[in-house]
């Protein structure tokens, strides 16, 4: 019986080391084999909130829009694969943070709290942050916006900067800004403060029943996010912002989808 | 250590950040509470009507009304309920999100509530029906005190359960804006950048809320075994 016992166990014992044998040697000849495939061209992975037109959006299963096009222009010039993620916005920086994905381009704003966790390139594009409200509403600047609901798309600057000035019970948190355009529809909110392209892009789409106001909320700078510490990655974009900013590329760009 | 104080301090202390998560345990407080009020009331309605039907073949038309209603909110996520709830059903600005909230997470609830009363309702014997009848008691009344006090007993671990899954389900209310505990905690991320913190500290809260409530039902459960023989007795 013992000798039965310990058989079994030596048996077991003995397929327990092979298991592991064979998975480590599994493990790095993957890792081996993926280096490999990396060399010839590095693959960059971007993350991005696709909800937010015209910089990044969705079209028949495929991503496109201006942070878009410029990151593939960007993956040229650096012979590198893009791959993109697509996450929520507020999500974005602990994502480059973690390393998960190598760069943000997602029309974010530079500012001093995002600085201290990530590092941003050169600013690739400026935009003002407008207010939206329903065709008959009676707001007519920001000062009207005071003792109104208004809808944002959670951790942007437009929900910082209302959050701030407006106090939390005034601001209406949305994940996607479409649905706050929405619940402005439905009359939930007075309006919306949001990056006027997309103010324009969203206003265009749906067809008369929002306007832009003409004073503007907020003026601000887009730039490219990476992980803090990462100089070797920013350097090489921000050589590929400048070289696409002179060479009238990114024009090309951004007039292919403002009009 | 040093470092915890800091990501403590600039999560929660800094800006009154710990306000996002306060506001947020209220929010989710009210739409639990009041959506285990409509689940409980509403379930058990139609956990009566469905046993009735199923007993006696009265209500037919508020039986098929009961039976479309649970297939439907079973059926559809909750989340796609509270959607339609606020996007396209109370359009109105007076009914607050919180408000859709409590209704949306009451009636899912109550779809399901009703299937657990009508499982303690089935498992009481008929004989207990037929004694209660043949002493001269209404069907109502003989339901009142007799069938359901016994079948409260038996649905109470299911009933408890469900309440739990209701307290963390109410994490999805901030899809409609919403600023429930979850949503705190996403709004101080979206703030502080840091994952860790927030999101520990808002499981945390929620694994305690569900704690508390599980003793509370447990001390329930107890009590009201009160009056049964033990197994050594």
């Amino acid at each position: 019986m013992k000798k039965i016992i310990s058989l079994i166990l030596s048996i077991s014992v003995l397929a327990l080391l092979v298991g592991c044998g064979s998975k480590s040697t599994v493990a790095s000849t993957d890792t081996a084999s993926s280096e490999t495939a990396a060399k010839p061209k590095q693959k960059l992975i971007l993350c991005t909130n696709a909800e937010f037109p015209p910089y990044e959006y969705k079209e028949g299963g495929e991503y496109v829009g201006i942070d878009i096009e410029c990151a593939k222009l960007i993956g040229e010039k650096l012979n590198a694969e893009i791959e993109i993620m697509d996450i929520a916005f507020d999500s974005l920086i602990p994502t480059i943070m973690s390393g998960k994905a190598d760069f943000a381009m997602a029309g974010m704003t530079v500012t001093e709290d995002r600085l201290k966790n990530i590092d941003f390139t050169h600013t690739y594009q400026t935009a003002v942050q407008t207010i939206v409200v329903p065709q008959n509403s009676d707001i007519t600047s920001v000062d009207d916006l005071s003792d109104k609901k208004i809808g944002v798309q959670t951790g942007t600057t437009a929900d910082i900067y209302c959050s701030d000035d407006f106090g939390d019970e005034a601001v209406e948190r949305y994940s996607k800004i479409i649905d706050g355009f929405q619940a402005m529809k439905a009359g939930k909110v007075d309006a919306c403060v949001v990056d006027d392209q997309v103010a324009k892009a969203i206003v265009a789409q749906d067809g008369g029943s929002f306007k832009i106001l003409s004073s503007a909320y907020a003026e601000e700078e887009y730039a490219i996010a990476v992980k803090k510490g990462n100089t070797e990655l920013l350097n090489k974009l921000n050589n590929a912002i400048d070289e696409i900013k002179g060479s009238g590329q990114l024009l090309q760009i951004v007039n292919k989808y403002i009009h | 250590m040093q470092k915890l104080l800091e990501a403590i301090t600039i999560n929660f202390i800094k800006d009154n950040r710990y306000l996002y998560i306060v506001t947020g345990f209220k929010n989710t407080m009210i739409i639990t509470f009041f959506a285990t009020i409509i689940g409980i009331v509403l379930g058990l309605i139609i956990a009566l009507i469905r046993t009735t039907y199923d007993n006696t073949r009265k209500l037919k038309v508020a039986n098929a009304i009961c039976h479309i209603y649970i297939t439907v909110i079973r059926g559809t996520p909750v989340v796609i309920q509270l959607m339609i709830l606020f996007f396209c059903i109370f359009t109105s600005r007076h009914v607050s999100g919180v408000m859709i909230a409590i209704i949306g997470f009451g009636m899912n609830s109550a779809a399901y509530v009703a299937e657990i009363f009508r499982s303690g309702l089935m498992s009481i014997e008929v004989g207990q029906m037929e004694a209660g009848r043949s002493l001269g008691l209404s069907y109502l009344d003989t339901m009142r005190y007799i069938i359901i006090p016994q079948a409260f007993k038996v649905v109470l671990p299911s009933l408890c359960n469900e309440f739990i899954v209701l307290i963390k389900e109410t994490s999805i209310a901030g899809y409609v804006a919403v600023q429930d505990l979850t949503k705190g905690g996403d709004i101080i991320r979206s703030r502080t950048y840091d994952a860790w913190t927030p999101l520990l500290a808002v499981a945390g809260i929620y694994l305690l809320l569900t704690c508390i409530f599980s003793a509370f039902a447990k001390r329930l459960e107890q009590s009201l075994r009160k009056n049964e023989r033990t197994n050594n007795g």
